[in-house]
């Protein structure tokens, strides 16, 4: 998902009995409900794996503004232009609460940025694909904020006190992301023969990306299992991917748009949709770097970061002169 | 030079006559930053009247080891609420 095959340390999981007394009683807490807050003992493993996924989910928010940023100087209204605009300001805002929830667990922002930038961390796969027109930033809204909503919502009651608390926020400002994009659909799937076109490319291009922000099957992976057990992962990948798949097919058909999957169906048995996985060749080829727009994105992050250096280092600086000259007045 | 901005903890009133509340933290090179960047992080929906920012290491935190010997005191007081006095009901409300 936003955090995508992100590997928990341990060797999977523990029975109670071969844990030790403090391990044992880390997850009784956890079993029973209770919250796990920053000062509070916890198992490395349980912090080194909430690092990796807060982080990366936070990398994720910060680089997801890209492809839409991309069209905030080119929306067709200037209504449009303002409700892009409060969208990608709302992830940037994302980013912060996340990345301020990984400080509690004592890594800091510059510690993760540069992981990131260096590319020893990673963000999601969908924001390295494009957004050729203005039909993608409704799909962008309509199907990407709409996966991230599947994986965030369970998150609000994973177990780490302040991911809980920054996807508590997260998820009341996500729905506003999805329904402006699927605003942006309608229209276009009302509109002209033209914008419908565009509306159902839109979909054809970006239906596999979104089924991959699922990340490749997890049901007999030991990290997923060990995540689970400590409820920083709270359902498998494939039934959030099933649930998404169920939630977004009658929108599609609302729209009158048509799912690029020859092999979608109704299956009454389990209640779904039966459906193709994605080309998982190409979510690798993305994950290792080879994506679309890789380099772009991590390029522009960059650049961004060593432009603005200058920028910090002068309010700090500022900052400091203030309080000597306010210590020397007292 | 590249020296971290540091962090702030933002408390933010939501209504006319509330308690500020803790509602996240961010960065920032000093108070009025910090102020200007929670009013753009934390309030972009009418969520508050007034907002507090305080420097993160200038907070003094209780250890959660001793939850303990802090809390559990008060457990057996128990006639520190109103409702461990049975009052008659003739006595009309008290
Ligand atoms: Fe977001
Ligand atoms: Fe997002
Ligand atoms: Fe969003």
């Amino acid at each position: 998902m936003y955090a995508q095959m992100v590997k928990s340390t341990g060797k999977g999981v523990q029975s109670l009995e071969d844990m030790s007394p403090e391990e044992r009683a880390f997850q009784e807490r956890i079993d029973r409900g209770e919250k796990i807050e920053p000062k509070e003992w916890m198992p490395d493993g349980y912090r080194k794996t909430l690092v990796r996924q807060i982080g990366q989910h936070a990398h994720s928010e910060i680089v997801g503004q890209l492809p839409e940023g991309n069209w905030i100087t080119r929306a067709p209204t200037l209504e449009r232009k303002a409700i892009l605009l409060a969208k990608v300001q709302d992830e940037a805002g994302h980013g912060l609460y996340l990345y301020c929830a990984a400080e509690t667990l004592g890594v800091s922002r510059d510690e993760l940025l540069e992981k990131l930038h260096s590319g020893d961390m990673k963000y999601s796969s969908i924001f390295n694909y494009p957004t050729l027109n203005w039909a993608d930033i409704g799909a962008v809204g309509w199907l990407v904020d709409g996966a991230a909503i599947m994986n965030q919502v369970p998150l609000q009651r994973t177990s780490y006190g302040p991911y809980s608390r920054a996807m508590i926020r997260i998820c009341k400002e996500e729905s506003f992301h999805q329904r402006q994009g699927y605003d942006i659909m309608m229209k276009m799937a009302f509109g002209t023969e033209e914008q419908k076109d565009m509306a159902q490319d839109a979909l054809n291009r970006f239906w596999y990306p979104s089924l991959m922000m699922f990340g490749p099957s997890d049901k007999d992976s030991v990290h997923s299992a060990q995540s689970m057990a400590w409820k920083i992962k709270i359902n498998t990948n494939d039934e959030l991917r099933q649930k998404f798949v169920d939630q977004t097919v009658p929108q599609a058909k609302y729209l009158g748009l048509t799912i690029p999957d020859e092999n979608l169906k109704w299956n009454e048995e389990k209640g779904g949709y039966d459906f193709s996985e994605p080309d998982w060749t190409e979510f690798f080829e993305v994950i290792k770097g080879n994506g679309p727009c890789n380099k772009e994105r991590l390029g522009a992050r960059v650049k961004a970061w060593d432009d603005g250096a200058w920028f910090r280092d002068g309010l700090m600086a500022h900052a400091e002169k203030q309080s000597a000259a306010k210590l020397a007045a007292e | 030079m590249k020296k971290e901005w540091p962090l702030w903890e933002v408390f933010i009133r939501g209504q006319h006559g509330l308690n500020h509340r803790h509602v996240g933290s961010l960065h920032a090179p000093d108070a009025e930053m910090a102020i200007k960047n929670a009013r753009d992080v934390y309030t972009r929906r009418n969520e508050g009247v007034s907002i507090w920012v305080v420097e993160a290491n200038n907070i003094t935190a209780s250890s959660p080891s001793d939850k303990g010997p802090l809390f559990e005191p008060s457990n057996s007081k128990v006639y520190r609420h109103p409702t461990f006095f049975d009052i008659p009901e003739e006595v009309g409300h008290m």
